[in-house]
């Protein structure tokens, strides 16, 4: 199916799944760090590749991502995605190393980049379970893989399924941000290969447009 | 305003060309490949920024040659001698090709990185065009910079000493 030719009910769908995930996700944030975490309003984004690493500050923007692979019946790709700065105050928080940096000698802290890890598997597996209830579709997410490196390096990953049907790629893509305090801002971008947008039409009952 | 120098941009699953004093650029290279073919003597060189192995990979049925080392490569090369570049003299530059996540996965797309780099040896053999020297695989991201008056590649990855090849 061609993204390009989305209906605007086909999009406020594709808003309101974005907006159900990060709403339970959310939740889970503020629960695991004891704060008040708000969301913004999802925005559903057709993009080709070079803008796509616009989203993000550019190609060479460095990050700390958590990719998910689902498999089954939604094939797709999920990034939760964190500034440096704000990943390295999560997990001084989480685990009270108060010295933590990402990228210097990463191999000497392994416990804050599990805990980094699992803070991830937390929050999208909220994510998920809540995309999984709303859409009635089993969802299958890998185990996460932690990458810190340029956005362009990182985001390519998910675009190589898609690239090879298509040069645009759909994001769904759901900020949550907490102001107490300290700014903590985390993304995710759902990436539904083009096979599981006609799967996830058909199973909330709007039939694909042609 | 004659001398002032340009750098051109290369998006991902694109190329372009340029002559010195401008260098040639392209930035967050993961498991793609970044290509440069130039002509030392000539000034000029070209960059291909490539995202997939083959072309016959693709399920469109109008693709983006600039996608595919298959396809790309010997556009790239067309438009170099278009631009006075000598088809002896050609020589090439390689840097990308990582793999960023440490996936097991039994998935071909998974490994990416080395597919790419092999398709662009391949072709870039084909074509007879030497390999002069690269900077491959291994799981950083990379921002290649290539200045047509030296030669030389600048490559740049997160958080290491940026080298010169």
């Amino acid at each position: 199916m061609e993204y390009l030719h989305l209906s605007n009910l086909q999009l406020d769908v594709l808003r309101e799944v974005g907006n159900v995930g990060a709403g339970n996700a959310a939740t889970s944030m503020s629960k695991l760090i004891n704060r008040k975490m708000d969301m913004q309003v999802p925005s559903v984004k057709i993009v080709n590749f070079d803008e796509m690493m616009e989203l993000i500050g550019g190609p060479e923007e460095v990050i700390a991502a958590m990719l998910f692979q689902i498999k089954g019946e939604f094939p797709s790709t999920v990034y939760f995605i964190l500034p440096m700065e704000e990943a390295e105050a999560l997990v001084q928080k989480m685990t009270g190393v108060e010295n933590f940096t990402l990228l210097n000698d990463p191999g000497s802290d392994d416990i804050c980049i599990s805990a980094l890890q699992e803070m991830g598997n937390i929050v999208t597996g909220s994510y998920l379970s809540a995309l999984s209830d709303f859409t009635n579709i089993h969802m299958q997410p890998s185990v996460p893989y932690l990458s810190i490196d340029m956005a362009g390096a990182i985001l390519t990953v998910g675009l190589l399924e898609i690239s090879q049907v298509s040069d645009y790629a759909i994001i769904i893509d759901t900020s949550i941000s907490s102001d107490s305090l300290e700014k903590i801002q985390g993304h995710f971008f759902l990436m539904p290969e083009p096979k599981s947008l006609v799967k996830l039409f058909k199973a909330l009952g709007i039939d694909h447009e042609e | 305003m004659k001398n002032e120098t340009k750098i051109v941009k290369v998006g991902i699953a694109d190329l372009n060309i340029v002559r010195s004093p401008d260098m040639i650029r392209t930035s967050g290279l993961g498991s793609c490949v970044g290509i440069v073919i130039y002509d030392a003597s000539k000034n000029i060189a070209g960059l291909a920024h490539i995202l997939l192995p083959e072309s016959r990979l693709t399920k469109q049925s109008h693709f983006n040659k600039h996608k595919y080392a298959d396809t790309a490569i010997p556009i790239l090369i067309d438009k170099l001698l278009a631009g006075g570049a000598r088809k002896f003299a050609l020589k090439a530059k390689l840097a990308g090709g990582a793999q960023m996540f440490q996936i097991a996965s039994p998935l071909e797309t998974m490994r990416i990185g080395s597919r790419n780099i092999e398709a662009v040896k391949a072709q870039l053999n084909e074509s007879r065009i030497p390999i002069i020297a690269s900077d491959v695989g291994g799981n950083a991201g990379r921002t290649i910079e290539f200045n047509p008056a030296t030669g030389q590649l600048k490559v740049r990855k997160v958080n290491q000493d940026i080298i010169y090849i």
